[in-house]
């Protein structure tokens, strides 16, 4: 039983996110994480400003559920399943943070410079974190789409379009980690 | 996807490095079946479990809005080292600052919403 409390290797990790999409189609529905950021601010009310989320939300009520479920699936997965969760990344990587003053690198799940409570007592932190959903967020409507419904939806479905959005998720990632993230740590 | 340490900021870090095959792994073998699995659904017409056709709406066909948006998205992704998906899990497994990702992830969703048709798509 061992295997459950270590990080499970990418060719469990993979699968199950296919199994996931098949389940979502089996079931008449789409594999898209990002719809819901859209679903949350028709039920703050956002349909009111523009009609761009005029839209019944109750619709979207099973995937309202899939991200319940991945909040409950983080839950267990850390309260039950495991015993350490320090991310052996590449010592090369954990060097390279370590120059960039997050010390945390090797030993915690999520850095601990951008992710615990007392990080929080730093304004730069927060707006790194605000600026960061706020890209995520914009990017992803912009787009059509996250990791789930491009990446993986619209590549499986071999749509050119999710091919383009895929590169410039990449090309943005890899400015934001090479060029920005240096200056920004 | 905690247990896969795809919800890792070290992870999305790390794969934008070119250090380690995880992520690659993950997303390449998740989409190998899932181009798979949608090819053996069109090819022998299966079913949902609702006895009707499984169908897959194309994307709306384009490319400034999956070019720009795709950039931004990046460079968000890169920053903050989760997407939507994993920001998800994150607050189950208890990081409550990703709760400000959320909150910041929802408002640039409004924010598009709002200028939406002025933007080039």
């Amino acid at each position: 039983m061992e295997w459950i409390y270590n990080p499970w290797p990418w060719y469990i990790g993979g699968p199950m996110i296919a199994l996931v999409l098949f389940l979502l189609l089996f079931f008449g529905k789409s594999f898209g994480m990002s719809s819901n950021l859209r679903t949350l601010c028709t039920i703050c009310g956002a349909g009111k400003t523009t009609a761009f989320f005029n839209f019944d939300w109750k619709k979207q009520q099973w995937n309202l559920l899939v991200s319940l479920g991945a909040i409950i699936g983080g839950a267990l997965a850390t309260q039950y399943m495991t015993s350490d969760d320090a991310v052996a990344i590449h010592p090369d990587t954990v060097t390279k943070l370590k120059e960039l003053q997050i010390e945390s690198a090797g030993t915690a799940y999520l850095p601990t410079e951008l992710f615990s409570l007392e990080a929080l007592m730093d304004p730069k932190v927060i707006l790194v974190l605000a600026v960061g959903g706020f890209l995520v967020g914009f990017g992803a409507r912009y787009a059509g789409g996250c990791t789930s419904g491009h990446a993986i939806s619209g590549l499986s479905n071999l749509q050119l379009v999710s091919l383009y959005a895929v590169i410039g998720f990449f090309i943005g990632g890899l400015f934001m980690n090479h060029l920005l993230l240096p200056y920004i740590l | 996807m905690y247990k896969s340490e795809a919800a890792s900021w070290f992870r999305i870090y790390e794969m934008f490095q070119f250090k380690s095959f995880h992520m690659y792994g993950i997303i390449g073998s998740a989409l190998a079946l899932g181009i798979l699995m949608i090819q053996l659904i069109k090819r022998y017409k299966i079913k949902s479990a609702f006895g009707e056709p499984i169908e897959i709406p194309d994307k709306a066909k384009s490319f400034y809005r999956y070019a720009y948006g795709g950039i931004i998205f990046g460079l968000g992704w890169g920053l903050a080292g989760a997407c939507p998906g994993p920001i998800f899990t994150l607050i189950g497994a208890g990081f409550y600052p990703i709760l400000i990702v959320l909150f910041f992830a929802v408002l640039g969703t409004w924010v598009y919403g709002l200028i939406a048709d002025k933007l080039p798509h």
